[in-house]
């Protein structure tokens, strides 16, 4: 049997090589072949899913909340310190000093990351800005997101902030920071679909002793993880409760 | 965010719909949102508190074990009107989600805005209870509600 792996789109470039090495340990541990598909477009990655074509996937958690709902996966771990968190950054040389400093018409520019959009967008609820008086530009990488700010087309720019910390410090120097949010409870999650619920124990128990062996922790660095904790079934409601609750 | 409010101290009694009553010192002075955060609770389904995040025991001023086991009208000012209450039960009871503008009473008698969704937590069908999100509203939507809850305390 051969298992299908995905991983949403938006983790660093850097780490790509990191989900292929993880995807071979996995296979040596399970004893089962395991094919990993990679995607650059969420909407692409989201309609493969719907169709089936995946038994693990490793979901932001606005897809989270469709996989558990309508699709019967069960989120069975999270990465350990690594709640999903927003920036809105503007150049460093900005007059806008404050969220509310922005004014409609503002141009914002932004990858197609969804947890990411959307906090970003209740970030700015303060100033009374919304989709319908600002301007969105969606690129296809946060690199792309700061080199825009960065040439000053963009009022402010959208980031998940681990991407944002990992841009050189060159790039940062030169944005400034007019929030970071801090919800704590919303992360990725590793996930596994209804076909494959009879192992999910097993898969479980060999994510959480990544750690244990010198190998898996190497497999855990190259992916930029710290290691794996259980996320139990009424901990992935609540976080889906919670997503809802940011979706107007 | 400017401080906002005289600091202008009263003393009122509270009626909550179960028929208790509590009197509480108000204080005229709005505590700001915290940039970036969410503050977030569950209840049962009677209202009472069953978990309360870092964000909720820091604005509220009450500690996480003060919290729960609370009912969550607790935090109600007397400033809003008896009906936005009653409009957002009748909302989740329904199974729905409920949006509004609050202003929330701390321990300290201050208070704080919030813009605030409410949700039933659905399990297996049935509602177990409720989860409250709270976020940073933007001044004119609480100078717009300010003015609407004035009207509806007259009415």
């Amino acid at each position: 049997m051969t298992l299908n792996l995905t991983v949403s789109p938006d983790f660093a470039p850097d780490h790509i090589s990191g989900w292929f090495i993880f995807n071979t340990w996995l296979q040596r541990k399970l004893g089962s072949g395991i094919h990993l598909e990679l995607y650059d477009c969420f909407d692409k990655q989201r309609e493969d899913i719907k169709s089936g074509n995946f038994d693990l996937v490793y979901a932001n958690p606005f897809d989270a909340s469709m996989l558990v709902r309508e699709l019967g996966f069960k989120a069975i771990v999270r990465p350990i310190a690594k709640p999903d968190e927003t920036i809105i950054a503007t150049h460093a040389e900005s007059a806008v000093n404050s969220v509310e400093d922005l004014q409609p018409g503002s141009s914002l520019y932004a990858t197609d990351d969804p947890d990411v959009n959307r906090i970003g967008m209740i970030m700015l609820e303060p100033a009374d800005l919304d989709q319908s008086n600002t301007e969105t530009t969606t690129v296809d990488s946060y690199v792309i997101v700061a080199k825009n700010v960065l040439n000053k087309s963009a009022d402010a720019g959208f980031f998940l902030k681990d991407a944002y910390e990992e841009l050189s410090e060159l790039i940062r120097k030169q944005m400034k920071v007019l929030v970071s949010s801090e919800i704590s409870v919303v992360h990725h999650t590793l996930l596994v679909g209804p076909k494959l619920q009879q192992f999910a124990p097993q898969i479980q128990q060999h994510l959480l002793d990544m750690t244990a062996d010198e190998k898996g922790r190497g497999v855990l660095e190259s992916m930029n993880l710290e290691g794996w904790e259980v996320m139990s079934e009424e901990e992935t409601e609540f976080m889906i409760d919670l997503i809802d609750t940011l979706i107007d | 965010m400017s401080e906002h409010g005289s600091n202008d101290v009263r003393d009122v009694v509270i009626k909550y719909y179960d028929g208790t009553s509590r009197t509480v010192t108000i204080v005229d002075h709005e505590v700001p949102y915290p940039e970036g955060k969410l503050i977030v609770s569950r209840t049962d389904t009677k209202g009472i508190i069953t978990h309360a995040n870092q964000a909720f025991v820091d604005m509220s001023g009450y500690s996480q074990d003060e919290l729960i086991g609370q009912n969550h009208y607790i935090l109600r000012h007397p400033d809003m009107p008896t009906v936005a209450f009653t409009g957002l039960w009748e909302t989740i009871e329904a199974g729905n989600k409920w949006h509004g503008y609050v202003k929330n009473l701390r321990k300290d008698g201050a208070y704080y805005w919030v813009k605030a969704t409410v949700i039933p937590n659905i399990r297996n069908g049935k509602v177990v209870g409720y989860t409250s999100v709270r976020r940073k509203p933007s001044r004119s939507k609480i100078s717009e509600s300010e003015a609407l809850y004035k009207t509806l305390m007259e009415a």
